[in-house]
């Protein structure tokens, strides 16, 4: 398959490629290229120009600043997921970072890609939503509570730039997800954290956007527990239905994840 | 049309390709590379797996343009004087392959996987190998094949 014509530019700093955006606002940045060379292959996507910021080293780092871990936006998944910071601080997230797509998609897709692009079916949005991440732009910055905003929307504007995610070291995390065997995208995914301000269960894959729970998280607050939230049901009313799954299937799947994270998480 | 310059298989090449061009189909139709395979195009089966600066990518889902400056590995590019990798050696003494079709991005998947883990067991090339689609389901000497040149591969080591 083959995309439509366009013009490549490689951008040398996050200067060079806000410059070439404000000459050619219908650009597409490419970060790893895992979701937009497909779609452009698809033909479901035409830009005329893509500005490659793959390459800045000033968009790929991890580093651990007090309670925060800071990664750089262009941080690829394979990185992530082998980084003995990332480990040590939120082995949950070095875990997710290893179960998305492959070994060869994974050295190619990068933290700030996933959070732009807001795939329904993405882990990473479980994750910020559910640690309460800051994600900081070119422009500035904002809490994940606010990002993300719809089926592959968020709140940023066009030639805004993602640069930076800090994660809050949370007391303790885990992910649980069914992945369809054939993308590995979440069927559906639950990320649980207990963070210093409270719990945060999030869940991608079921719906339109990643979103939060908050029956659970008021019922884990007093007994973090997999027993203590056997009995809340998922409404399945606007859920995802596919040929992979129904929406009821889903509702059912989350709270089945819900409790199995909660359990790596807390060994109850 | 662009003109891009990368080092394919050690040997420098440059060539005048469209912007759009996929970095498989410049290694097959332009420098005439054609054991890297295109399965499915959609960078789910795995058949078109290159190393670019070391690592394993899907080349159906890079653009050529990419590749500038880059160091680029092809299965052509793993055999040494006339001796194939320890890899392509096991996969012909475990008879890891059954058409063929999937073997070469099966071996530069499993010398990229092998480098980042040189201890193995089968559950772990099994998960490795979620890129990797064999349309003849020939998945059980793939694996043997792969913990077989990893074995190989650390007592060469030594």
């Amino acid at each position: 398959m083959i995309t439509y014509q366009f013009a490549y530019r490689r951008a040398k700093s996050l200067a060079d490629a806000q410059a070439m955006f404000a000459n050619s606002p219908e650009a597409k940045f490419l970060a790893g290229g895992q979701t937009l060379i497909p779609t452009m292959k698809m033909r479901l996507a035409n830009p005329p120009e893509l500005i490659d910021i793959s390459g800045l080293k000033e968009l790929s780092f991890i580093r651990i600043d007090g309670q925060t871990l800071a990664i750089g936006a262009g941080t690829k998944h394979h990185d992530v997921a082998v980084s003995a910071e990332v480990r040590r601080a939120i082995p949950a997230l070095a875990q997710l970072a290893e179960g998305i797509g492959d070994p060869a998609v994974r050295h190619m897709g990068t933290l700030g890609g996933s959070l732009a692009n807001n795939d329904p079916a993405a882990d990473y949005p479980a994750a910020a939503l559910a640690l309460g991440v800051t994600i900081k732009t070119t422009r500035r910055t904002i809490p994940a509570d606010d990002f993300f905003v719809g089926m592959f929307a968020t709140a940023l504007d066009d030639g805004e730039i993602v640069t930076e995610v800090s994660f809050p070291i949370p007391e303790r995390a885990a992910y649980a997800k069914f992945d369809n065997p054939a993308s590995r995208y979440a069927l559906a995914g639950v990320f649980v954290a207990k963070n210093k301000n409270g719990i945060r269960v999030a869940v991608t894959g079921a719906g339109p956007s990643v979103f939060r729970v908050p029956a659970m998280e008021s019922v884990l607050a007093k007994s973090f527990t997999a027993d203590a939230i056997k009995d809340i049901k998922v409404d399945a009313s606007g859920l995802n239905s596919d040929i992979h799954a129904s929406a009821e299937y889903r509702a059912h799947l989350v709270g089945v994840l819900a409790a199995r994270a909660v359990r790596a998480s807390s060994g109850s | 049309m662009a003109l891009v310059s990368m080092t394919v298989n050690g040997k420098a090449v440059s060539a005048e390709t469209e912007d759009r061009t996929l970095l498989v189909y410049f290694l097959r139709e332009q420098l005439r590379l054609t054991g890297t395979h295109i399965g499915c195009d959609t960078s789910q089966c795995g058949a078109c797996v290159v190393h670019v600066d070391g690592r394993a990518v899907k080349s159906c889902t890079f653009f050529a343009v990419q590749a500038e400056g880059a160091e680029v590995t092809t299965i052509e590019g793993l055999a040494k004087d006339g001796k194939l990798h320890p890899v392509q050696e096991a996969f012909r003494e475990n008879h890891g392959l059954q058409c063929g079709f999937c073997t070469p991005g099966m071996i530069m998947t499993a010398v990229d996987m092998i480098r980042r883990k040189p201890q193995l067991d089968r559950d772990t090339i099994r998960h490795e190998l979620e890129g990797n689609i064999c349309r003849c389901t020939g998945y059980h000497n793939i694996v043997s094949a792969i913990e077989d040149a990893s074995k190989r591969m650390a007592g060469d080591a030594k």
